[in-house]
């Protein structure tokens, strides 16, 4: 297990229009480990989450706070350049979003959008990152027919072939296997399990089973606080805190 | 009190009255159109300059000179107004002058259209000094027709689901790039309805054009830009109003909106074939 911290999150709050959604929020994200965040709904996991990567700024009436430093640098800072912080942070969202282009098409996208020209140099990292998300099989036949086709998980895992396409160093997770069934959410989760050797993993789930089964750090947020943020381990054997307790023995939730 | 079966077979006949009603006023129309026009229509109707006052020849600088009004209204209404969505959907800030700009062009879309023809009167024929043209009368169908093209390519716009947005930037993209590569790709389908509505609109617009474009009566084919031009909803209008060969004219006047229809119905039937293109490359 990795000791080295990637991210340090300091006292960050967040507010949409008045409701204040993240109170003074402090957490260390290890590198190489899948750090879980859960917590009943409306907790502010989400809204965590994409900090990470700045995608709240897309909603009108949001103010901030605090201090994230990804390597040590500010992602908040004045002229710190949004889109690279998005090419260095990937996400994989809630539902599977493909564009509606071809398999292919879905993962030269992002190449092409960061500049690269060289047909060859993106015809192997598109193959490349279809591998790494174990798509490469099922899909090495239809490259050229429409992303849509795909099932729900492959559709998933799709996307995130897509975000390892750019080469991130982190990928957020926002609850990536709720909208599918049991045998595609076991793939991706074996998926998250192997790209932790190679990325910084955050994500967000409702399942705290799952947390239990890919996580290395879990930390449970209630009402935009985070309660209890300790290795996972820990938290799901003896948590400190009583309302973590309860949340995760399902006496609330 | 009437059973719930009965109410629904009622609903259900109701409805069904209610477009068998439509479409047979439809077909009506079509029908007395085609009847009217059909034996006019001759190779040399379609090719011909008018002749003898009207009543003879063929009608064919009207076609092509509906033809000019139609293609340049579109050529310069489609990008300015695709323009304006982007600019209104994905860039503007949601703010109190934004809502008014907005529900000024949709007002705009309500205005009468012979007000516009007095607009492109004062602006391009004589502000601008285009004179009577295909060049004024085009850009006066244009500004006609921006409002619906601004509105149908918002909708399109807004129908984007936001998921795609987001993962175009999640991978780095620019909120230019998301919006050129993603968004408008995404709403084309959309916007080329639009398209296809403002096309009808424009080529049956008689108001605009005949202080704008329109002239009765051009010996040979339309030449310049610069130039007055035929139309074919003018040209209905000049025989069935002046003259005096009445009967010979309203044969030709029938001709004429037959023609009118099947040109829509062939320019629209190109947009539709780019849209269905668009689409199959999507969805397939």
């Amino acid at each position: 297990m990795s000791n080295k911290i990637k991210i340090e999150v300091r006292d960050v709050n967040f507010w949409y229009g008045q409701t204040h959604a993240l109170k003074s929020v402090n957490m260390d994200i290890y590198e190489n480990n899948v750090t879980a965040l859960i917590g009943p709904s409306g907790c502010g996991k989400s809204t965590f989450i994409r900090l990470f990567n700045r995608m709240n700024e897309l909603i009108p009436k949001v103010t901030y706070e605090g201090r994230i430093l990804l390597e040590g640098q500010d992602i908040f800072a004045a002229g710190v350049d949004v889109v690279e912080i998005r090419r260095r942070v990937g996400m994989v969202f809630q539902k599977p979003n493909p564009f509606p282009k071809s398999v292919y098409e879905n993962l030269s996208y992002g190449l092409k959008i960061n500049g690269l020209r060289d047909r060859d140099e993106i015809h192997e990292r598109v193959i490349q990152s279809l591998k790494d998300a174990a798509l490469w099989p099922e899909v090495k036949d239809r490259l050229k027919q429409s992303a849509l086709m795909l099932s729900g998980g492959q559709q998933q895992r799709l996307c995130i072939a897509r975000c390892l396409a750019v080469k991130p160093d982190v990928i957020l997770f926002d609850e990536p296997c709720a909208s599918l069934d049991p045998i595609s959410t076991a793939k991706i989760e074996e998926l998250i399990e192997q790209l932790r050797k190679t990325y910084t993993i955050v994500m967000v789930t409702h399942n705290m089973q799952q947390a239990a089964r890919v996580s290395q750090f879990t930390g449970f947020m209630f009402l935009g606080e985070v309660i209890e943020f300790a290795p996972t381990d820990a938290i799901f054997t003896v948590p400190r805190n009583k309302m973590t307790e309860d949340y995760i023995t399902g006496k609330f939730g | 009190m009437i059973g719930k079966k009965t109410e629904q077979t009622l609903g259900f006949a109701s409805l069904f009255l209610a477009i068998g009603l439509a479409v047979f006023s439809l077909g009506i129309m079509i029908y007395f159109i085609f009847a009217g026009g059909f034996r006019v229509i001759s190779w040399e109707f379609l090719t011909a300059v008018p002749r003898e006052s009207m009543t003879a020849g063929g009608v064919g600088p009207a076609i092509v000179g509906t033809f000019y009004l139609v293609a340049g209204a579109i050529i310069f209404a489609l990008p300015l107004g695709v323009a304006c969505a982007v600019y209104l959907t994905e860039y503007s800030p949601k703010s109190l002058v934004v809502n008014v700009i907005r529900m000024s062009i949709n007002n705009l879309a309500g205005v009468p259209s012979v007000v516009f023809g007095l607009f492109g009167l004062g602006i391009f024929v004589k502000f601008l000094g285009f004179g009577v043209s295909a060049l004024s009368g085009s850009l006066t169908l244009g500004i006609l027709v921006l409002p619906q093209i601004i509105s149908a390519s918002q909708e399109a716009l807004l129908a984007v689901p936001q998921s795609m947005r987001e993962a175009s930037l999640a991978v780095g993209a620019t909120h230019w790039q998301t919006v050129k590569k993603i968004t408008i790709p995404a709403a084309l389908p959309g916007i080329l309805t639009g398209v296809i509505l403002s096309i009808g609109r424009v080529a049956g617009e008689t108001a605009p054009i005949m202080f704008t474009a329109a002239t009765f009566y051009t010996r040979g084919f339309p030449k310049s830009w610069l130039g007055e031009v035929m139309a074919l909803p003018y040209h209905i209008y000049a025989l069935m109003t002046e003259g005096t060969h009445p009967e010979a004219q309203t044969q030709i006047a029938y001709g004429c909106a037959m023609i009118l229809l099947a040109l829509v119905l062939l320019i629209s039937l190109a947009a539709i074939i780019i849209r269905q293109r668009q689409r199959a490359a999507y969805e397939q």
